[in-house]
């Protein structure tokens, strides 16, 4: 009762909630931030390397949680094109996560493109590019887009070069790669069917002895079937993937757009 | 009794707890919306074969508190475009003035009057997503989904949405909030896809929106009957901005058991 | 060379109410070989003569693209254009990552005018050394702007800058009426012919010191109208339209008209 009139609340008496009042501890921690910034789209690309040909592959359901935002929401872009249209490109970036990421990703990528092709009068090489985008990803190491990128187009000698990112920048050049919603379910089926992992010759024998199933290079239309496949597979068992695939094809004569249905359920 | 002045009337520290500072300063690190406040409800709208409707209803919420019951969602620009507003309301009121702002500085950059050359609503799209993803990087968001009305480059209908956190999409038609669950599925009834929207007439595009804006008001508890509905042509926007919801038929509900007090 | 006392800098008047840095930058623009800009209803051309410094070195480019839908010709300080051409480069990828279109021509036209102003008012910088031609299409159609070092813009129907100009602008204006209904292959023609007016005797337009550059509007087959991009033709791109303006082509108009639309391709 006597500390109820104290006159020098800072002894023992009780304190008031001045302003000013020294704290002595966060009241339950650090305030956290409620906002999170990120959400994942959902979808699933996919890219394969050929002799004279790359394709690159994605669908175009844009989800958020179970909703299906959009039926057609492009996951494949062209870059660097002189226009808006890019009807000159060469490249093509595809991607996959959070699509406002994805977004300002590939305007970005496609910004430096046309700066490239501006100040050195000619257009940026696949390989340039490729390393270029993974400094742009590596550039935001610690608030990262949030996105699995692929990288497609033809190499220096003609030949079909695929390079896939994880969202800070690792990168490599690949034969085929899956990314997204369901790359846990494509990637073994590619690597089955694209590098004949666990194929073997048949009757070459046992153990040690057993020989791979030597590796030659797709045909386009071979490749344009697994892309299919692989598609028809991942929406049969991933619910953030359907509605529609889209297909670019990039060989030297330019890049082919393909657009196939999928199951809408 | 605490005879310092300072101290009247203060709450009492062994009572309350110790003064937390980060609820009221005006110094240290600068305080973000962290959740929205007076939010409205979801906003609908579909396209058809010269255009694009779309409706929201007048309520801004406080919580469950019906507070505002009187608040225009959706604003036209430059006479050729509608923005719909969900969430946050006093975002949407910034953003409004932010658009007021743009609209003046394009009649400024263009006085031809001939109404070409304006920013056109895939225009405006991209812009306000920029805007918006701006704000989500600053983590600042503005803590809105939006949809937009008009017209593309081509002059064919155009619709789209953006969020809180940049993400932006198109559709033959949209909605965001309980509409994405309750609305969208009856719009799609109708408009599926871009050529089955391309086939819809104005009439029947406003009585999808009607029917829609009647379904929610009947299951999204923050919801009004008295609404927007704005249709976008090439003529321009006819907004009416104080209708009321009409032929309602509440025989639905007496069928519904198991949240009341009815016994059987 | 005549001097005076208020001459030193950019920020004095003269008693006269004149700014001689200002006017000795705009005499930098005459220094420079002369470049000729008309626009119609649907096209806007850019033709200009290039020099070599030597026999032995290359010819100095006088015609750059800025985006899809703008390019500029220059007279005068070729350095002090560059610095123009890479903001006006910048500004137009901005918008476009903003709007999504084209920038406006006027727009972009305004922002350098303003910038090139500020030269002229701040101690102890120099105002640009170069004049512009600006050309390019936008929602309302071609339009040609011209750009003086004084920061000063203006729309034109067709315009002449740099040495012996004047001589060009007398064609231009005595042609005037015909500009606004002629074609592309019509209004590069007008284009050089006004160019001819400007050679000094014994020199004639060459494919090696001529350039020219078209951005205009197609009629699409649907009625609606469609931007064609920005192009410079130079070398062996324009060796017809230059025969098509000889001085004995003057008679068989026709066949050059074939001769040109080629070249397109």
């Amino acid at each position: 009762m006597a500390a109820m009139f104290s006159q020098n609340p800072l002894m023992n008496g009780p304190n008031y909630s001045f302003n000013d009042a020294p704290r002595t501890a966060a009241p339950e921690g650090a305030r956290q931030h409620r906002f999170d910034p990120y959400t994942d789209n959902g979808g699933s690309t996919l890219a394969i390397a050929g002799a004279d040909f790359t394709i690159m592959a994605g669908d175009t359901r844009l989800t958020s949680g179970y909703s299906i935002n959009s039926r057609y929401h492009p996951k494949l872009f062209k870059i660097g094109g002189t226009t808006a249209d890019q009807k000159d490109a060469t490249i093509v970036l595809s991607v996959v996560g959070f699509a406002a990421d994805g977004e300002a990703l590939k305007e970005r990528l496609d910004a430096i493109c046309k700066m490239y092709r501006y100040r050195h009068g000619k257009p940026m090489s696949v390989k340039a590019c490729a390393q270029r985008l993974s400094t742009i990803l590596y550039q935001k190491r610690f608030f990262p887009y949030y996105v699995y990128a692929i990288l497609g187009g033809l190499d220096e000698e003609g030949k079909g070069a695929v390079y896939s990112y994880d969202p800070v920048g690792s990168y490599e050049r690949e034969q085929c790669r899956a990314g997204g919603a369901a790359a846990s379910l494509i990637m073994p089926f590619l690597d089955n069917q694209v590098n004949f992992k666990n194929q073997y010759e048949p009757g070459s024998g046992v153990g040690h002895a057993l020989q791979e199933r030597e590796r030659k290079p797709l045909t386009r239309s071979e490749g344009e079937i697994l892309v299919k496949d692989a598609f028809d597979g991942a929406v049969e068992r991933h619910i953030e993937v359907g509605d529609g695939l889209q297909m670019m094809v990039i060989t030297k004569d330019g890049i082919e757009e393909i657009l196939l249905p999928l199951k809408k359920d | 009794m605490d005879h310092r002045p300072q101290a009247w009337g203060r709450p009492r520290d062994d009572v309350y707890g110790a003064y937390d500072h980060s609820y009221f300063q005006n110094t240290g690190p600068r305080q973000a919306t962290q959740a929205p406040i007076v939010t409205g409800t979801s906003v609908i709208a579909i396209k058809y074969k010269d255009g694009v409707v779309m409706a929201a209803d007048n309520l801004a919420s406080y919580g469950s508190l019906a507070r505002f019951p009187d608040v225009k969602r959706l604003r036209v620009f430059l006479d050729s475009s509608v923005i719909g507003f969900s969430g946050d309301v006093s975002d949407m009121q910034f953003l409004d003035r932010h658009l007021t702002e743009l609209s003046i500085d394009e009649a400024y950059e263009d006085p031809s009057s001939d109404n070409k050359g304006h920013l056109n609503a895939a225009n405006l799209h991209k812009y306000l997503q920029k805007f918006l993803y701006k704000r989500r990087n600053d983590f600042d968001p503005l803590w809105n989904q939006l949809l937009i009305a008009g017209f593309d480059g081509d002059a064919k209908p155009y619709l789209a949405s953006v969020d809180l956190r940049g993400t932006s999409f198109t559709s033959p038609s949209l909605a965001t909030g309980f509409g994405s669950a309750l609305a969208q599925p009856i719009m799609r009834r109708y408009a599926a896809t871009e050529e089955d929207a391309a086939k819809l007439t104005r009439e029947q595009a406003v009585e999808v929106v009607k029917e829609c804006m009647k379904v929610l008001y009947y299951r999204d508890a923050r919801s009004l009957d008295r609404y927007s509905i704005a249709v976008v042509t090439k003529e321009g926007v006819e907004l009416k901005e104080d209708e009321q919801l009409e032929k309602q038929s509440w025989a639905f509900a007496e069928r519904i058991k198991g949240y009341g007090t009815q016994t059987v | 060379m005549f001097r005076n006392n208020y001459d030193n800098d950019s920020v004095t008047f003269s008693p006269q109410g004149r700014i001689f840095q200002v006017e000795y930058a705009a005499e930098a623009v005459k220094q420079g070989s002369v470049v000729v800009g008309i626009a119609s209803k649907t096209h806007a051309v850019l033709v200009a003569i290039k020099r070599n410094a030597e026999e032995l070195s290359s010819y100095q480019k006088k015609l750059f693209p800025i985006d899809e839908h703008v390019g500029i010709a220059i007279a005068g300080l070729t350095s002090d254009a560059r610095v123009l051409s890479n903001f006006m480069k910048q500004q137009c990828l901005g918008h476009r990552l903003t709007y999504g279109r084209n920038m406006p021509v006027r727009t972009l036209v305004d922002m350098i005018g303003s910038k090139a102003q500020i030269n002229t008012q701040h101690y102890g910088k120099r105002p640009y050394g170069v004049g512009l031609l600006v050309a390019g299409v936008d929602d309302h159609g071609p339009h040609l702007f011209e750009f003086q070092p004084s920061g000063m813009t203006e729309e034109m129907v067709a315009f002449a800058i740099g040495a012996r100009s004047q001589m060009a602008r007398t064609y231009l204006e005595k042609n005037l009426e015909a500009f606004a209904d002629c074609g592309r292959e019509e209004l590069i023609r007008h284009g050089l012919k006004a160019l001819k007016e400007s050679l000094v005797q014994d020199r004639e337009l060459t494919i090696d010191n001529t350039s020219v550059a078209i951005v205009g509007v197609e009629k699409q087959e649907d009625g609606t109208t469609k931007p064609q991009p920005f192009k410079v033709y130079d070398g062996q791109d324009v060796s017809a339209w230059i025969e098509s303006v000889a001085d004995n082509a003057e008679a068989a108009p026709a066949a050059a008209e074939g001769d040109g639309m080629d070249v397109d391709s």
